[in-house]
């Protein structure tokens, strides 16, 4: 007799999920699945809506990742415009944008790893249950936990700050922005009272990275080997090679380093990427076209953007990048837990450009706007915290939007989380003849390393239990735990 | 001196999951008036980490938020720190667990409340149900009251 075990909701992840492992009569996993329930009804609602309302109501969609649906419409829209293909913006314009989106990337990476992730390297996969969350943290480390508190709330000042406001905010429009930065707000960020200043996000990210490479030292064939496996990645890079998480060309490499994206222009991303549909998931499939389903499937986010990229263009983390592509001889990084790291020198790297960008007179010009000659579609993309974010729009004579497309981040990384999924519950379930809690929890530990938003409900509807369920082939319940 | 935070918190753009944000507000211009340098008013999509600090800096904080339980109209009750939903999604940060962390990090407990004002309908789009509506004015006449009554009986402090 098989069994099937279902976990649900995956916790400690933005929104929820359902994870299910068959299993037969000798324990042995025989396929994982991670289900999604993901919101697709955004891209009906927008239809028929003035084009102009996009970056506002993109924002409806999620309140984890906000920034990255307003600056991704906002980016299509200015194509619309007239202006330009995403590079075409007033410095202010640009820049402006840049801060707004290198302190999301700040605040969300921090709340990853200080909230998420840090009770795992705290207390170990198989540690207390009851101890593995930012309270037992707290406990354990005040100062890694206030510090984690401190550096989201600088994050979501500058989000405040070029935003507009926290809810709904208004700052990037099609074709630039509609406020730049004070010298009051400037000085807020850039000279605040310790610790809300620029100087000491620098210096606690570091610290943050220090944290995790110790870890990594004294675990290294655990952090090495948990749900490690090849696959392709793809990103945005800079023209010149450099990580940009703003603007730039499409580019992916296979397990072994070679380019199988070549820098291309992402406005013709349907030329280069398919989505498929498996009838047990939500959420679809997505694979570069040319290499086929089998073998186009890659992984985006933190790690995917560190194997693309040729380097980092601020010098602290750059030389953090090099230590990680040394690691690996400068091939491709394919180890799982290795995205904690990515995104510990992704915070740097952002602490660094938040501190450059504070310091640009630029900041505050008014030219905030730029417009050309109107288009009727456009193609806008970033590196959302979690990876690669694709919105597509097209509009009618009378400005209102006849369609609209959305690939978001965690919908990139469908195969590689269920890949996770299926290594890691054969790692720790596979022959055993109870399910366990830090087998659970590895399973968790697999899908959060790609810190996904799995669904973009509201704090209302997001209130699960963690549900299991194991069911013998004949379809009967042999066992059900909640944990609230 | 004495400070309250009203600290609404929900998706405006779902329906009666907005109805803790307009109720922040709707309090605003009053509270600002009433109780000046007093009274602050906040408003997010839903509540985070970062807010542990926040609440610390007050006497007493008044969370609201909309509410899918089988209540009538709204309930205001105390909140306490709590471990019980330290297992959690994003979306599901609880105010007991903000207050616990405000205790763990900063050793300071502010009095806490959670306004939970009944909402109904839950999909993406702006505006609250009718019912929702009748609720907010309901508990916007209590919530005034009750902030007079604790500002006034604070107001040497």
């Amino acid at each position: 007799m098989s069994k099937k075990i279902t976990i649900e909701p995956v916790t400690r992840v933005e929104g929820h999920g359902k994870v299910t492992i068959f299993m037969d009569d000798k324990n042995n996993v025989t396929q994982s699945r991670l289900h999604i329930v993901e919101f697709r009804g955004f891209e009906r609602f927008v239809q028929g809506r003035p084009y102009w309302e996009a970056p506002v109501l993109v924002q409806r969609l999620c309140g984890i990742c906000p920034v990255s649906h307003h600056l991704a419409a906002a980016k299509a829209l200015d194509v619309i415009v007239g202006a330009g293909n995403g590079d075409g913006l007033t410095p202010v314009g640009e820049k402006m944008r840049r801060l707004m989106h290198y302190g999301q990337f700040f605040q969300s990476h921090v709340l990853h790893f200080f909230h998420l992730s840090s009770p795992d390297f705290l207390f170990g996969i198989d540690g207390d249950p009851l101890q593995r969350n930012i309270i037992g943290v707290a406990k354990a480390n005040k100062d890694l936990a206030v510090q984690g508190v401190m550096m989201r709330k600088f994050g979501q000042e500058i989000i405040r700050l070029t935003a507009g406001k926290k809810i709904h905010g208004t700052g990037a429009i099609p074709g630039g922005i509609n406020k730049n930065l004070t010298i009051a707000e400037r000085d807020e960020l850039l000279k605040g009272p310790d610790p809300l200043n620029a100087d000491k996000m620098v210096e606690w990210s570091q610290a943050a990275l220090e944290f995790f490479k110790n870890y990594h030292k004294a675990n290294r064939p655990q952090v090495d080997g948990f749900a490690a496996f090849p696959s392709n990645h793809l990103s945005l890079v800079r023209k010149d090679g450099a990580l940009d998480i703003y603007h730039g060309v499409l580019r992916a490499v296979d397990a072994e380093g070679n380019r199988i994206l070549d820098d291309v222009d992402y406005h013709e991303y349907d030329k280069y990427i398919e989505e498929e549909v498996r009838t047990w998931s939500y959420m679809k499939f997505p694979y570069l076209k040319h290499l086929g389903k089998e073998n186009g499937w890659y992984r985006v986010g933190p790690l995917a953007r560190l194997n693309t990229c040729d380097f980092i263009p601020t010098p602290l983390a750059q030389k953090e990048f090099e230590e990680f592509k040394a690691y690996t001889n400068g091939k491709p990084n394919n180890m799982t837990l290795h995205y904690h790291w990515a995104r510990l020198i992704e915070i740097l790297h952002s602490a660094e450009v938040i501190r450059d960008l504070l310091n640009d007179p630029d900041l505050q010009s008014d030219d905030l706007v730029v417009k050309g000659k109107k288009q009727y579609e456009g193609v806008g993309v970033i590196e959302a915290p979690r990876g690669t974010l694709f919105h597509h729009y097209k509009i009618d004579e009378n400005d209102l939007i006849t369609m609209a497309n959305l690939i978001v981040s965690t919908t990139h990384n469908n195969e590689p989380m269920n890949r996770a999924v299926n290594f890691t519950a054969n790692e720790y379930m596979g022959g055993q003849q109870n399910i366990t809690e830090p087998m659970m929890n590895a399973v968790e530990v697999a899908i959060r390393a790609y810190d996904p938003c799995l669904s973009c409900a509201t704090h209302a509807l997001g209130q699960m239990p963690l549900e299991m369920t194991l069911i013998g082939s004949d379809e009967q319940i042999l066992d059900y735990k909640i944990k609230d | 001196m004495y400070k309250l935070l009203l600290y609404g918190y929900g998706n405006p753009g779902r329906q009666d999951d907005g109805l803790g944000i307009v109720l922040a507000e709707e309090m605003y211009e009053w509270a600002v008036d009433r109780f000046p340098g007093k009274v602050d008013v906040d408003t997010n999509y839903q509540l985070n980490i970062e807010d542990a600090e926040k609440i610390s800096q007050y006497q007493m904080v008044i969370f609201a938020d909309a509410s899918q339980e089988n209540i009538e109209t709204f309930t205001f009750t105390p909140v306490s720190p709590s471990k019980a939903t330290i297992e959690f999604t994003m979306h599901a940060m609880s105010p007991a667990y903000i207050v616990h962390l405000c205790q763990d990090l900063f050793q300071l407990q502010p009095e806490c409340f959670l306004l939970h004002i009944k909402g109904y309908e839950w999909e993406m789009k702006e505006g609250l149900t009718e019912n929702a509506e009748k609720n907010l004015h309901s508990s916007l006449d209590f919530l005034k009251k009750k902030i007079e009554t604790v500002l006034l009986n604070t107001q040497n402090q």
